[in-house]
């Protein structure tokens, strides 16, 4: 197989998944890589399970999608769903996960319980940073900015310039809010591991 | 020299930039996934081409088809399950062929991400009798819209480039040239033999048809959209699309004939490679559409023997299939049985009030596709039967025709705005024909909302951005002949439950239109959340069963969350023990008994 780098994006539809991974296969395209990027999401707008791949390589990089158990590094923005995907993580991979909880519909309409322990199942399992980025968000003003904030943790994890992931957010994200997006990648960017 | 230009674009982007690049100048289509982003590219050079939403597929392909008929280069762009829709003028354009190209885009949905069946349209090709290409990336989505173009006026013929979700949403890196050909064709004189197609024509165009399909092989033959790579002689695999990459993917080595003109098959070139190597399998999602052209040549072949013929392949599956080893995944997680995230009506929806009162009336419930079809699930679990675009209408009254009284009054039909133009329409025309009595709600989000939001007749928008004329529903509705018309706010429950009591007790056919725009659309909602009161909550979870991800459950308490709230109401009318609040004020509803 390849050395092609494998990055998995996951979270829940309307958390701001698919930028984030536009802001990576962006940025690797910058750096001279070849990427492909392939995403699924649910049918509706918000609430569904939403995951992205990015595969990136200074040679060619042949299929969109990474083959199960062959992702390098995982990043979710919500803590159930880092769980559900860790197992495609190579064993010495790294996960970074928002410790934030959002209830799926069987969970919020009162079906089923919310998965105890889901940290815990997570660290059995793989590497992983987990934090609160939208807590992080909110205290920068805005909560929606969660996303620029584990894709700076992401960031350091990964062979690019900070440079180039900042011109890149810039261009990405809108105008009025820059200075707050910068923050955020600048404060997911402090954490450690 | 200047460097081209790079960009990294989904495959419907990459056809978009190649209806601009390679003079398209007419394009038409109806929303569905995977192909909606297409058009929604396309207006980006809107002062080059003209592009449209079309009421639905059949009339955007008629549209495209008058374009090409009459020398312009046209494209049609439409979900696999659209091309049923426009089946008919599909078959008989290809007797005509065409004066300027004429590109149709189907876009495949193998694996159902968001589709009600998997149907192969390449079968379609090969029924019609139509050339057929095949991009496995986003470069190859560009440069094929200018192959299909020159092919469809080189050989007289409408061209189809069929895609799947995969190459339509994957991104990948496409150089951009900025070479837009000028078309000089001047408005053709009338050929009748040609574009009228009474059986005396159509006689004489089958033959030319046989005709074309013989010189279209012989350039498949010779195309370089056919490509051989020749490496390890001990496996060749010949593939097409997607599939192509993953098989690179899993195995460099092997030697691969890479089908770029899947219609018709290069048998020839397809003989000698398989001569060539030592075991060849043939690697195609969905049906074994070329395996069995292939083995009926009497060409030995491995091919659904061993990879599926069900749902998406990728790398694993395809290396698995024919090696029997994997990558050493090993799910540990299915063990503990994590909550699904299925899609769900958005927080505010205005569709969810209408799933509440049909579910208070025990209605049964003929439905259709949109986003409000997600009333299937629970705790909603509103739906009893759907199929396809605008069978929410007339199935409804098959129903009632085969039936009695006591099923009808408690009947209803519901659809939404699209839907209804789509081809509900036609459905209600019959309704009232055929003395129907049942009721239909025309769910009026002002937008097509599943597949992105786009304008429709009834929006008073057109693609390009221009106002236009905004089909108004209720005139419509009262034109074809229903009496019983009623207009309402879904979220107004207490008057929408009156006002359907009394049209599903009526013995005559009625329409009740729920109006609220779409809250992803709705710039004036004011977004004021509801908070719950632990004190007066007592965790009866009878809020929790509107289907709202806005609330959870802690503590054996409804909680709202403030940044998903619209202020909808909907669970607070519920709340028998006026614990919800708004602005600090308890909400007391009267009772609804
Ligand atoms: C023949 C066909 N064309 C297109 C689609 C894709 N599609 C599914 S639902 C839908 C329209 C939904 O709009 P609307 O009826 O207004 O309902 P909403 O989603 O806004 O609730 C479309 C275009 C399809 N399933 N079948």
């Amino acid at each position: 197989m390849s050395d092609t780098k494998n990055v998995l994006i996951v979270g829940v539809g309307g958390q701001g998944v698919i930028t984030a991974s536009e802001i990576l296969s962006e940025v690797a395209m910058l750096e001279g890589y070849d990427v492909k990027k392939s995403e699924i999401h649910g049918m509706s707008q918000r609430g569904g399970s939403v995951s992205s791949h990015i595969r990136f390589n200074k040679e060619k990089v042949y299929s969109p999608t990474a083959p199960e158990g062959t992702i390098d590094f995982l990043m979710s923005f919500e803590k159930l769903e880092g769980l559900r995907w860790i197992d495609h993580l190579r064993q010495d991979a790294v996960a970074v996960i928002n410790d934030y909880r959002w209830d799926p519909l069987p969970v919020s309409s009162g079906q089923v319980e919310y998965t105890p322990e889901v940290e815990k199942k997570i660290k059995e399992r793989r590497k992983a940073i987990i934090y609160k980025a939208s807590d992080v968000a909110s205290k920068l003003g805005n909560i929606r900015a969660t996303n620029i904030v584990l894709v700076g943790t992401l960031a350091k994890l990964l062979p690019f310039k900070k440079e180039t992931w900042i011109e890149v957010i810039k261009n990405r994200v809108p105008p009025k809010t820059i200075e707050l997006n910068i923050k955020a990648f600048e404060e997911g960017f402090k954490q450690e591991f | 020299m200047e460097k081209p230009k790079k960009k990294i674009l989904t495959g419907n982007e990459a056809i978009a930039r190649g209806a601009y690049e390679y003079g398209i100048e007419v394009a038409a289509g109806y929303p569905g996934t995977p192909s909606s982003e297409i058009l929604e590219n396309v207006v980006l050079y809107k002062d080059h081409v003209y592009c449209q939403w079309s009421p639905n597929e059949k009339v955007a392909f008629e549209t495209a088809t008058g374009a090409a008929f009459s020398g312009r280069r046209s494209m049609v762009t439409m979900k696999h399950v659209g091309l049923n829709v426009a089946a008919d003028p599909f078959f008989t354009v290809a007797y005509s062929g065409i004066e300027g190209a004429f590109v149709i885009i189907s876009a495949d949905d193998p694996g159902m991400h968001s589709s009600q069946n998997e149907q192969d349209n390449r079968n379609y090709a090969k029924f019609a009798k139509i050339p057929m290409l095949e991009p496995s990336d986003s470069q190859e989505a560009k440069d094929f819209m200018g192959e299909a173009i020159k092919i469809s006026e080189e050989f007289d013929t409408p061209v189809m480039l069929r895609v799947t979700t995969r190459t339509c949403h994957s991104k990948s890196i496409v150089t951009l040239n900025d070479t837009r050909p000028e078309n000089k064709k001047e408005f053709p004189p009338r050929q009748s033999q040609k574009y009228v197609m009474i059986p005396a024509h159509a006689k004489k165009r089958r033959l030319i048809m046989k005709e074309r399909l013989e010189k279209l092989s012989k350039y498949s033959e010779e195309s370089k959209l056919n490509v051989e790579e020749i490496n390890d002689k001990e496996i060749g695999i010949i593939t097409n699309g997607i599939s192509y990459q993953y098989i690179k993917e899993v195995f460099p080595k092997a030697s691969v004939l890479k089908l770029g003109m899947t219609n018709p098959l290069p048998m020839q070139k397809i003989r000698k490679f398989t001569e060539t190597v030592k075991k060849c399998y043939v690697v195609e999602e969905l049906d074994p559409f070329m395996e069995e052209q292939i083995k009926s040549a009497g060409i030995k072949v491995i091919g659904k023997e061993v990879i599926p013929e069900i749902g998406e392949l990728n790398p694993e599956i395809i290396y698995k299939s024919i090696t029997g080893k994997d990558f050493g995944y090993t799910n540990t997680v299915a063990e503990l049985k994590l909550p699904t995230r299925p899609p769900a009506l958005c927080p505010g929806c205005p569709h969810r009030g209408v799933y509440v009162v049909l579910k208070k009336l025990k209605a049964r419930v003929s439905g259709d596709i949109g986003c409000y079809t997600l009333g299937v699930l629970p705790p909603l679990s509103s739906l009893d039967w759907q199929v396809c675009m605008g069978a929410g209408v007339s199935m409804t009254l098959g129903i009632e025709k085969g039936w009695d009284e006591n099923v009808a009054e408690k009947l209803v039909g519901v659809i939404g705005d699209s839907t209804f133009i789509h081809s509900g329409i036609t459905g209600l025309i019959d309704m009232v024909y055929n003395k129907g009595t049942s009721t239909i709600i025309i769910m009026d989000n002002r937008i097509t909302a599943m597949t992105g939001r786009q304008e429709h007749p009834a929006t008073g928008k057109t693609l390009m951005g221009e106002e236009t004329h905004e089909l108004n529903l209720v005139e419509l509705v009262k034109a074809v002949g229903i009496k019983n018309v009623e207009v309402v706010d879904p979220l107004d429950l207490p008057e929408l439950e009156k006002i359907l009591k009394t049209e599903m007790a009526r013995r005559e056919p009625s329409v009740v239109i729920t109006r609220r725009k779409c809250v992803l659309i709705d710039k004036e909602l004011k977004r004021i959340p509801l908070e719950v009161d632990p004190e007066k909550c007592t965790g009866c979870k009878l809020c929790l069963a509107v289907g709202c991800l806005a609330l959870s459950f802690e503590d054996k308490k409804t909680k709202v969350d403030p940044m998903l709230c619209t202020g909808c109401m909907v669970c607070a009318r519920q709340c028998n023990f006026g614990a919800f609040k708004q602005n600090g004020t308890y909400l007391e509803f009267k009772k609804q008994k």
